[in-house]
């Protein structure tokens, strides 16, 4: 098991590396001059020239990027020439909304997806799993930001349940906060379910197809244990992978949710830094949501581990 | 003798295909008394692992099952399922063919074992494991206790198919099914697996049906044997006489597909020549009338019926029966 542990530690260095890389060619690419930014048209050809050389920008481009890389190692991920904030401040100012977006989304995508695929395979063909099969379909071609729509329209202006826009943090007022994010979290919801249910369902639809399910059946066992215990573990290997790719996309926010819903996430950091040509943000912000990603792939990979035993005794 | 445990009646088992429906048994009966031990034979696709899934109640959801399967006093076929549920694991039990797919690869052994004697008998926790550790030495597993806390990849086939008999005889069933219980296993462990069920049976008291398509199985462990072939009936005895002296020509011609280890080398085996017929397309006459080399034209016209000659309890469906051993081998 350690061992593992050790082998999934040690392949995550060369993505992180491919990571940087790319995040840091992206934000070198595009184009406009980074002095010419700071300093605005109304810049002398001299001082743009000295700001480019304090800045390191006449250097070669992999000069540039160890450069870059040993100050991201050591922690340092840049300031923003607008702000002054560091990238880790703005980060860790941001990241608590996209996180706990991200929390409630997916329990949500769980909440209704997981149910919803266990009914449907144990009666498959049948009208219920017809139903939620269409259903699931009708869903996954809806944008999120006509669910958005939708939602604020039927719970905040119709019925006035809850909030359409807005934020407080979960400290100040807990219960508001949660209120706040309630929609945006069934919106996002709403499109991940989808995809929880459908790959849950032709996996529990295969599982039941095996020999283990009909001794199962043969020992008497009650149709819930035969269903929760027997199958839907062999089953949820897809759907952890499918759950973790998700939450490593709204690790990084969302761009149209949060605009929508007016939540200051990562997304709404991300949009501002992109209108504000803030390259230090944005190059800083892609690099740590994709490690955020890689951590997540490197817990589902033990996620694995821990829901088959042979995958953890090094058997498959 | 007693009134039957189990009683077969007419059973018919159809299955769709997209060729037409499939009959995989066609109007079976068959009858097995508490503690005795019937074997089923035939060759692959006959119908006798159909035939003990309508046993068990587990055919696939499109199969049409008719006819009436009686256990210990009731119809299997029109139980509720609430009640077939209570009924399988304690009084009918099943061990499959392969040991490698029939244990669920997530959960321990322990628990495989314990969830079926807790959903059967009052037992709690502590006596559950008890008991699964006097199972699992039983059917001569050792270090039982540790084993518990171990998955099936962690042991062999042979090791596998020990502790999916000892679940099958957790809850002391009065009717043990074992379907091909050594087909995918080495041949060194297939006797000491059919020893131990052999035992098991014996110590316990218990009816077992022994599915398998090698005669030299059931030879001296059952007390019945019934050949199956396209989902029928071909002959049924009690063991020694049928090996005394069998009337089918397909019985024999089974059993002279058997390699003979004093053979020459080199040998051709005696295969049986042609195909099972397809069974989308029933034939009119003797569904082994094409490749029996005794058939006449009364067999393509005609089905015969499972009667019975001289004995009584030695049944065939044959309009030409071999009469005398000499016709063994070849």
């Amino acid at each position: 098991m350690l061992n593992f542990v050790v082998r999934r530690l040690l392949a995550m260095l060369p993505v992180l590396l491919a990571v940087s890389l790319l995040t840091f060619l992206i934000a070198s690419l595009l184009p406009g001059d980074l002095a010419l930014v700071i300093l605005g048209d109304q810049a002398t050809p001299e001082n743009v020239a000295a700001l480019r050389r304090d800045m390191g920008l006449d250097q070669p481009l992999w000069w540039r990027y160890l450069n870059w890389l040993g100050q991201v190692l050591q922690g340092d991920f840049g300031r923003s020439f607008r702000t002054g904030q560091t990238v880790l401040q703005a980060v860790a100012e941001r990241i608590p909304v996209s996180l706990q977006l991200m929390l409630m989304a997916e329990f949500l995508g769980l909440l209704i997806g997981v149910p919803v695929a266990i009914a449907c395979a144990a009666r498959a063909g049948g009208a219920f799993d017809r139903f939620m099969t269409g259903s699931a379909f009708a869903m996954l071609s809806m944008p999120s930001f006509l669910v958005a729509i939708l939602l604020i329209f039927l719970f905040a202006v119709e019925l006035h349940w809850l909030p359409a826009t807005g934020y407080v943090p979960f400290t100040e007022a807990p219960l508001s906060n949660l209120r706040f994010f309630v929609l945006p979290a069934l919106t996002l919801a709403l499109a991940e379910w989808p995809g929880i249910m459908r790959v849950l369902r032709s996996d529990m639809i295969a599982t039941l197809q095996e020999d283990y399910i009909a001794l199962a059946k043969a020992k008497g066992l009650k149709p819930a244990r035969i269903l929760f215990v027997h199958a839907l573990k062999p089953s949820s290997l897809t759907l952890v992978t499918v759950t973790g790719i998700n939450i490593g996309r709204l690790l990084g926010g969302t761009l149209i949710v949060e605009s929508i819903f007016a939540l200051p996430g990562i997304g709404r950091l991300l949009v501002g830094a992109i209108y504000t040509r803030d390259l230090v943000i944005l190059q800083g912000v892609v690099l740590l949501v994709a490690c955020g990603f890689v951590i997540v792939n490197f817990i589902v990979d033990m996620l694995y581990a821990v829901l088959d035993p042979r995958i953890r005794h090094g058997h498959a | 003798m007693s009134a039957p445990l189990l009683t077969i009646a007419d059973v018919t088992v159809e299955l769709p295909t997209p060729r037409g429906n499939l009959r995989a048994v066609d109007h079976v009966d068959l009858s097995l008394e508490a503690g005795r031990t019937l074997g089923i034979v035939g060759e692959s696709g006959c119908g006798k692992t159909m035939l003990s899934r309508a046993v068990l109640q587990l055919l696939p959801k499109k199969a049409k099952l008719t006819g009436r399967v009686m256990f210990d006093g009731q119809d299997l076929v029109r139980l509720a399922p609430e009640s077939l549920r209570r009924l399988r694991g304690r009084d009918l039990a099943v061990v499959f063919q392969d040991p490698m797919t029939s244990l669920n690869p997530v959960l321990t052994i322990g628990t495989q074992l314990m969830e079926t004697i807790q959903e059967h008998l009052e037992l709690d926790a502590p006596e559950a494991r008890k008991r699964s550790i006097e199972l699992l030495a039983a059917v001569g597993i050792p270090a039982p206790e540790q084993r518990l806390g171990q998955y099936p990849h962690q042991c062999s086939g042979g090791m596998r198919q020990r502790i999916a008999i000892a679940i099958a005889l957790s809850c002391e069933p009065k009717l043990l099914i074992a379907d091909e219980p050594t087909t995918a296993l080495d041949v060194t462990i297939q006797a000491q697996i059919l020893d131990l069920l052999a035992r098991e049976q014996r110590r316990r008291h218990m009816a077992m049906i022994i599915i398998t398509h090698d005669l030299g199985v059931v030879a001296g462990r059952a007390d019945e044997v019934a050949v199956m072939y396209a989902g029928r009936v071909a002959e049924r005895a009690p063991t020694s006489a049928l090996f005394k002296r069998m009337h089918m020509p397909y019985t024999e011609a089974l059993l002279a597909a058997i390699p003979k280890l004093d053979a020459a080398p080199h040998t051709p085996l005696p295969a049986i020549s042609g195909r099972p017929p397809d069974p989308t397309r029933p034939l009119r006459g003797c569904s082994f009338a094409p490749r029996c080399r005794y058939a006449t034209g009364r067999c393509r016209e005609a089905k015969p019926a499972l009667t019975s000659a001289e004995m009584p309890d030695h049944l065939y469906a044959c309009f030409h029966p071999i009469q005398m051993a000499e016709g063994v081998g070849a």
